[in-house]
């Protein structure tokens, strides 16, 4: 296909040309930028979380006695052990996706300075903590019962044990290359030794990169482990949530008892960034649609304007797949430098948003994946005004217009 | 004139029915998403107390060890422990001042055999309702003697009062919060100022209800109530936060002019330069933010809305570009017309103000439909799980912003095509044809 005299015939039509190249380019770069964050979302939403996710139920109680807890807790799981169905039951202080953090900072050595420390979010788990909530032990042990029994809380912060259980992530960011089982996780004046490695579990709050810096200590029962966490097979899930809830707030009707299946809690958690990403998705769509009718419009107008020159060039010989050739030529050029514009506008406001906004770079593809879209975009919308071109019959040449 | 090119116009834009709708709905799918992304954005960043903003400041010191201490870089903390706020609030240096911690309180029922329920409460001292013009429909606030004094005393909101009580007067009345009973003096007017500027930074959300109960702060701490938000520096013992090495404790002053806030600066940094000389405090710095510049401080407007507004008008920008295209070949597509009107005697200035009528019209009928769109946009916001969806309305300032932002694009989109079409020689096109 000749090139040249396409770009003779743009060059008469500068205006609705440079309109048609804008228009490429500004709908390329906001259609990376917005697939970039889609993208960025759904990473998020479907973070790993290495627990039982389809079999756990929480059930929260809130504004119990605090004094009572040593005798309430035991009463309180003997009761939920004994719904049909169940098979492992424990108490924890948090869930994750909860958004109750018990937040800590710890470092390698005792003298670790203040911005030195990682930040993790502690779990206490009450005795059986590791089958209710399904951790998957990587390295070392679980806690044995001795351990549970003896550690106490009282008033402090953390817990009164000497052993702690990491995920792989705290275990990989604390002593990379290191073998973690035996180290000592400090914060002046305690001291914890990893006992175990399980796999990542997320935290109570997911707001960085840092997403499964969590950390296990066991616990003897205490006012502080308010989530009783039923584990059973997903199909009986729903219905235990229910009768645990209805069990506990029974047995304690000064608290405010609230079940939710593990699932409802992780869809509720991420259900903003989900809303989010289908509106990205929905503002993707609408905007390609507006471009290619744009095309379809600005092509139309195009060929009604020259159904004569058409018409001479099929009555000197061009076929009706010359002219679909030359509108679809034409289409392709004018994307092709709408693309170029495009990208570099991508690009651009991909550096603003990292400036502006929490926003990592854009990897490398998205600007050429969102080309080839523009591309097929203008290739179809060409089609339906290259086709009525093709079909102006050369005896149109004869007549005045 | 304007009539004739008025009909002019709707003649144009019946001939063409499907570019004319084309365009219509284009415009009016950009200034739909416009409209409705800035509509929930100007909720979000709006004044909380428009009448008293100026005046209300956020103060900050920094109690931390030396420990990560960076002179000049490191801000003050965003909370304060509470020897600090209880000696602000003694002194007396501003008009007005409170300290405050969000809580949860446990309310139980009235009527047996239901169940208790927790509701958002404050923990705050005295000032709190005359410094940010809560306004009560029953009684009053508590005095700085019952602060002191730990009165079993409680204010509580419309809508709880609506629910306990059915909306009577509920003063002199008892409820019983996280296991005390409390006197009830007080039932404010519906009262949500949005954001809710006091619960920044204490761990509270940002918009939505209002608090349900407010209580003098000793006294809720003596009933085991806990702030929602805690940060310590070492390890303490956190069932006695008041002499824990942990803050959590927001302070606001009501300065009333910049001499003031100057003055009560002053009085902030020598208050931190006395602590550090009796060697509580190893950081100097110190912070009195006014309440517009606390929001923008804690990030209020979440980065999500913020990106949905600028995609929005992206969208509306490629939306006017298309516009412009389409009618440049409508416009373009009746040069024979244009040239018979020049020929007989039409200036180049009444030509284009006939496309600038058209393009007028195409943008008015595309702010009503964008209206329609931003409506149902607002619909669909408000039936998102987002803690301020129950907010997004269409009020008259952006029912009016919709017209003029359909009016502007309609006539930059116009602009050109009208500019091309004034310009067309008036022989060239009646040779042609």
């Amino acid at each position: 296909m000749e090139i040249r005299p396409i770009l003779a015939s743009l060059r008469k039509h500068r205006i609705p040309a440079i309109l048609i190249v804008l228009e490429i380019a500004l709908a390329c770069a906001v259609l990376c930028n917005a697939v970039f964050m889609i993208g960025q979302r759904v990473v998020d939403i479907h973070r790993s979380n290495a627990i039982d996710e389809q079999g756990i139920g929480v059930i929260t109680v809130d504004g119990a006695d605090p004094k009572m807890a040593s005798s309430e807790i035991p009463r309180n799981l003997a009761r939920l052990r004994g719904i049909a169905g169940v098979q492992a039951v424990a108490v924890t202080n948090t869930v994750p996706l909860s958004n109750n953090n018990w937040g800590w900072a710890f470092g390698t050595n005792p003298d670790t300075r203040f911005n030195d420390a990682v930040n993790v979010s502690a779990y206490f788990l009450g005795e059986g903590g590791d089958k209710a909530l399904g951790l998957q032990l990587l390295q070392g042990r679980f806690f044995n019962p001795d351990e549970y029994a003896d550690s106490k809380r009282g008033t402090m912060p953390l817990v009164d044990t000497h052993v702690v259980i990491v995920t792989q992530s705290v275990a990989e960011r604390m002593w990379p290359g290191q073998p973690p089982l035996g180290k000592v996780l400090y914060s002046k004046p305690l001291a914890y030794t990893v006992v175990g490695v399980v796999a990542d579990v997320l935290r109570p709050f997911v707001n960085s990169q840092r997403a499964w810096n969590s950390i296990f200590f066991p616990l003897s029962p205490d006012s502080a482990l308010s989530y009783y966490v039923v584990r059973s097979a997903p199909q009986d899930r729903d219905r235990i949530v229910l009768q645990a809830q209805q069990a506990l707030s029974e047995l304690d009707p000064i608290a405010v008892v609230k079940g939710h299946s593990f699932t409802d809690i992780r869809d509720k958690y991420f259900a903003d960034m989900s809303s989010m990403a289908w509106m990205l998705v929905l503002v993707c769509v609408v905007m390609l649609a507006v471009t290619a009718f744009g095309i379809v419009g600005l092509t139309s107008f195009w060929v009604q304007q020259r159904r004569r020159q058409i018409g001479i060039r099929r009555a000197v010989g061009a076929t009706r797949g010359h002219i679909m050739q030359y509108f679809q030529t034409e289409n392709f050029l004018l994307s092709s430098a709408g693309i170029a514009l495009g990208m570099v506008l991508a690009f651009a406001i991909n550096l603003y948003l990292m400036h502006h906004y929490e926003m990592t770079r854009m990897p490398w593809f998205y600007p050429p994946g969102g080309a080839i879209a523009l591309w097929l975009l203008g290739q179809l919308a060409v089609l339906g005004p290259a086709r009525r071109a093709a079909a102006v019959p050369p005896v149109v040449a004869t007549r005045s217009v | 004139m304007f009539d004739y090119y008025l009909n002019l116009a709707l003649r144009s834009l019946r001939r063409n029915r499907v570019l004319t709708a084309l365009m219509i709905i284009t415009l009016a799918l950009g200034i739909g998403a416009s409209i409705t992304t800035l509509t929930v954005l100007r909720l979000l960043s709006g004044d909380p107390l428009p009448q008293k903003s100026a005046q209300l400041f956020y103060a900050q010191v920094d109690p931390y060890t030396s420990d990560g201490y960076v002179p000049g870089k490191t801000k003050p903390q965003r909370l304060m422990a509470y020897p600090d706020a209880m000696n602000l609030l003694h002194a007396h240096q501003a008009r007005r001042q409170a300290a405050m911690a969000l809580t949860d309180a446990k309310i139980a029922p009235l009527r047996a055999g239901e169940h208790p329920f927790f509701s958002n409460g404050v923990m705050t001292t005295a000032d709190f309702f005359t410094m940010f013009d809560a306004p009560f429909r029953y009684g009053g606030g508590w005095t700085a003697d019952d602060d002191e004094n730990r009165a079993q005393v409680v204010v509580i909101s419309d809508f709880l009062n609506d629910k306990l009580f059915g909306g009577a007067s509920s003063v002199g009345r008892t409820i019983r919060v996280n296991d005390h009973d409390l006197r009830i003096i007080g039932v404010l007017k519906p009262w949500a100022p949005q954001p809710r500027f006091y619960a920044q930074g204490l761990g509270g959300r940002s918009y939505g209800d209002g608090d349900a109960v407010f209580l003098p702060l000793q006294t809720a701490r003596a009933a085991s109530m806990d702030p929602q938000n805690d940060d310590c520096w070492a390890v303490a013992d956190t069932s006695k936060l008041e002499t824990a090495p942990c803050i959590w404790l927001g302070f606001w002053a009501e300065l009333s002019s910049d001499g003031e806030a100057a003055a009560y600066r002053r009085f902030l940094s020598n208050y931190v330069q006395q602590q550090i000389a009796l060697g509580r405090f190893s950081r100097p710095e110190v912070a009195l933010s006014d309440l517009p510049q606390w929001l923008r401080d804690e990030k209020v407007v979440p980065d999500d809305v913020r990106l949905q507004a600028g995609l929005a008008f992206g969208f509306l920008l490629i939306c006017v570009v298309n516009t412009v295209g389409l009618l440049l070949a409508k416009c373009l597509r009746r040069s024979q017309e244009i040239g018979v009107r020049r020929a007989l005697g039409a200036t180049r200035r009444a030509i284009f103000a006939q496309f600038m009528v058209e393009a007028g019209i195409v943008g008015m009928a595309g702010g009503l439909l964008g209206l329609v769109f931003a409506e149902l946009g607002l619909w669909c916001i408000r039936h998102q799980p987002a803690e301020y969806a129950g907010l997004a309305h269409l009020d008259v300032h952006m029912f009016l912003l919709t017209f003029l932002v359909a009016l502007v694009a309609s006539m930059i989109a116009g602009l050109l095509p009208a500019w091309r079409a004034s310009l067309l020689a008036p022989g060239s096109q009646l040779k042609a044809a």
